[in-house]
């Protein structure tokens, strides 16, 4: 049948053309009477055509056992079936699998967005928090994807931030033939350590992320580098990983020089209980080097003043989930608890006011952090969901406040804290590509004295692939 | 050190060479490929069924114990036409399996052998949850069984080359045996030819088209969307006035809305297999289309 759309589209394009020639009077009818040449010698060979494929499909059918309104036509030689892909035959054919998800949301917050901080914690300088005031348009996250080659697939995802900016969330390559159950992946990519360090916003079962990746890791951490995994081949999921790179992302910073800054490591297990529960558990350890990591506080006189910590930054995560369906239907029932523990300690130097004064001296803290969640879906297409952050900031050892030189005022920021939030969510998916969710949270980020009461509203739609996600 | 060091090489050399006696390990997404692999494959196969027939194929954890699975496979036999899109890719992606990656011979697609019911001519969401290649609900027509029987045993013998010859005996034996099966089958269906049923989700397209029936509603309006009670209304009234003999339902569908519209139509509701284990009389292919059959003669005698 594809032979006669390049006779059909020919027609149709002599039939746009036309009237475009036409104006010009005097050839008019010599084209009239090209194209009538022209039709009928088509349509003769379209006559013939169809002959030959009604011989052929006669013949066809008398020699197969099965009826062709049987639909079932058997192919040993597992050619592809004329509605499938391969079929076509054009450049378009090999374009990569795009998706694009839109998010935005509705906020109402009791306290003012500018004033949100973690007390106790070095920030991050990442955008966290509860974002801005009402309407709010998130960030349009656009993917795209395919096989290179038999040897590697290479991944693009970039958000298109409210503010007009276009960030590489990731852009990475990823092996497809190394043997041994080995996979390495390479370019700038998020980190494989805990649970939801890999997970997309747009997947996040809450509007935003726990406060200790907001704390620990700025949101999210993503580096320019290299990992190389490995999977046992075991009935139990054993998966052990190592990861390497430019150590651009809190808290590490690039170093002035060659090579890589730090390492990750991380183990995941996991299995089934019976039909209806999988679970998946792990480790992980970061060891990562800051220089000249700069944050902004306000000294003993409340004027702004950057200051900067220089020295090793190393953390353990501990990540636990379990999901439970009837049966394993996730269709109409299902509930999730996960959980996530982390611990850093940082040992170097705290400069203060790095553009004046820039005094410096020892530092060391040791913080920890952890959530746990549940959600549920209650009914198809309806999922509530409770979530509790908890932070401790330990009290740091700062030498500048030790030795005398400032008094502990000088730094804001680490006064001691143990920042906690409480958070329900409520979503509806209409489809597997549309979520609309509602959450309130008790926000003591601040100090408990200051308690933000967060309202929102967000939506979630994906258009383009069918997307699939990891456990 | 040395004696350490020997031991270590022995036994990677070892487990180099294991794999090439062990069976054949198969990954099969649903429980009718997997008995299908078994029927085919005998004791040369060592056959992991990813789901379960009270399970909607569509949505499925890519959960760790399946990826572990897809880690030691030998050959994935998936559906295909986009049915396990939401899952099947993380597990071969994160498998870290190169013979199971798309294209190489330890990946099977069913839906890949057969011309699909169905297929979309226009390719929009706003239409449901429709599948490009066309409906990939393809296992009810034992036809289809046939066909991909046929590839699957030509596909065992080019993976596992040196049992070729017990594979291809075995996919005569089993032919002859289906196709006597579906003479009965098709011979016992007779008085359902033409019979008015309506189905939940166009999941019995392949059934209905098998043995002649004809869908004359859907319970979901599109495929993947569920009624809403104005749609409900709409569909007692057009039913009442010619009610379907019955309405069929998949072990793993949801029995609320059916139920509903049962009592208001008067029709009465025939729970089907779907899959093989999805009663307790499909034990296998033979016993799905028997027990399917059984099912629907039961009202339609």
């Amino acid at each position: 049948m594809t032979l006669f759309k390049p006779f059909g589209a020919l027609l149709v394009l002599s039939g746009a053309v036309l009237p475009v020639v036409g104006e010009a009077a005097d050839d008019a009818a010599a084209l009239r009477a090209e194209l009538q040449a022209l039709n009928s010698d088509y349509t003769a060979r379209l006559a013939t055509l169809e002959a030959r494929i009604t011989q052929l499909e006669s013949g066809a059918s008398s020699a197969a056992t099965l009826s062709v309104a049987n639909a079932a036509v058997p192919s040993a030689t597992s050619g592809p079936g004329p509605g499938s892909p391969a079929a076509r035959s054009s450049a378009a054919a090999f374009n990569p699998a795009i998706s694009l998800i839109f998010a935005g949301n509705y906020a109402n917050v009791s306290e003012d967005p500018e004033s949100w901080q973690i007390a106790g914690f070095i920030p991050s300088g990442s955008e966290v928090g509860p974002g801005e005031r009402s309407f709010n348009l998130g960030e349009s996250e656009l993917a795209i994807g395919a096989s290179v080659d038999p040897y590697f697939s290479a991944n693009l995802i970039a958000a298109i931030t409210g503010e007009d900016e276009i960030e590489v969330e990731e852009a990475y390559f990823r092996t497809l033939a190394l043997p041994r159950g080995f996979t390495a992946k390479g370019g700038r990519f998020f980190s494989s350590f805990g649970y939801l360090n890999e997970v997309h916003a747009h997947a996040w079962d809450f509007v935003d992320q726990p406060l200790a990746y907001q704390a620990f890791f700025g949101n999210q951490l993503a580096q320019d580098g290299v990992q190389l995994k490995w999977l046992a081949p075991t009935d139990l999921y054993i998966e052990l990983g190592a990861e390497t790179g430019n150590g651009q992302a809190f808290p590490g910073t690039r170093l002035g020089r060659n090579g890589m800054n730090g390492a990750t490591a991380f183990a995941h297990f996991g299995g089934d209980v019976g039909d209806s529960t999988s679970w998946r558990a792990g480790a992980s350890w970061l060891d990562q080097r800051a220089e000249e990591r700069t944050y902004e506080d306000v000294d003993d006189l409340g004027a702004p003043v950057l200051n900067a910590f220089t020295g090793k930054s190393r953390t353990w995560v501990i990540d636990a989930t379990l999901k439970w369906a009837p049966s394993g239907n996730v269709a109409r029932q299902q509930l999730k608890v996960q959980g996530e523990y982390m611990r850093r300690e940082e040992t170097g130097d705290l400069t203060f006011d790095v553009e004046g004064l820039a005094l410096s001296d020892a530092y060391r803290s040791e913080q920890s952090g952890w959530y746990l969640q549940s959600v549920y879906q209650f009914r198809p297409r309806w999922r509530v969901g409770l979530r509790y952050d908890a932070l401790d900031s330990g009290s740091p050892e700062i030498g500048l406040v030790g030795s005398g030189a400032l008094p502990p005022e000088a730094f804001p920021a680490l006064v001691p804290a143990d920042p906690d939030r409480v958070t329900l969510m409520l979503d509806w998916n209409p489809s597997e590509f549309s979520r609309l969710r509602a959450q309130y949270a008790w926000d003591d980020a601040r100090d408990a004295q200051d308690r933000d009461r967060q309202f929102m509203l967000q939506y979630l739609f994906g258009i383009g692939a069918h997307g699939a996600h990891k456990f | 050190m040395l004696p350490f060091i020997r031991s270590v090489l022995a036994l990677l050399v070892l487990t180099a060479t294991v794999p090439a006696h062990a069976a054949l390990k198969v990954l099969a997404t649903t429980s009718d490929w997997g008995v299908l692999a078994s029927e085919l494959g005998g004791d040369r196969v060592n056959v992991y069924v990813a789901t379960s027939a009270l399970q909607d194929v569509h949505r499925v954890e890519a959960k760790p114990s399946l990826v572990a699975r897809a880690r030691t496979a030998d050959l994935v036999i998936a559906t295909g036409a986009e049915l396990e899109i939401g899952w099947l890719p993380v597990l071969v992606q994160e498998s870290g399996n190169p013979r199971i990656q798309p294209g190489r011979p330890g990946y099977f697609e069913a839906a890949a052998q057969l011309n699909l019911l169905e297929v979309p001519s226009r390719l929009d969401r706003s239409l449901g949850d429709i599948h490009s290649q066309g409906n990939p609900h393809v296992q009810l027509d034992p036809h289809n069984i046939a066909a991909v029987a046929k590839a699957l045993t030509a596909r065992l013998a080019t993976l596992d080359a040196g049992n070729a010859p017990y594979y291809v005996q075995r996919g005569s034996d089993f032919e002859s045996r289906w196709q006597q099966a579906i003479g009965r089958w098709e011979s016992r269906a007779a008085p359902l030819r033409g019979i008015p049923v309506v189905v939940i989700h166009r999941d019995q397209a392949y059934l209905c088209h098998w043995l002649g029936m004809q869908e004359v509603a859907a319970i979901e309006p599109k495929p993947g969307v569920p009624p809403s009670a104005g749609y409900l209304g709409q569909l007692v009234t057009k039913l009442s006035t010619a009610p379907p003999r019955m309405i069929l339902r998949n072990s793993y569908n949801d029995a609320k809305a059916v139920n509903w519209l049962s009592e208001r139509i008067h029709a009465p509701v025939v729970l089907l297999p779907f899959s093989v284990g999805g009663t307790a009389e499909a034990k296998d292919l033979f016993g799905l289309f028997d027990d399917t059959l059984n099912r629907l003669l039961t009202v339609e005698p």
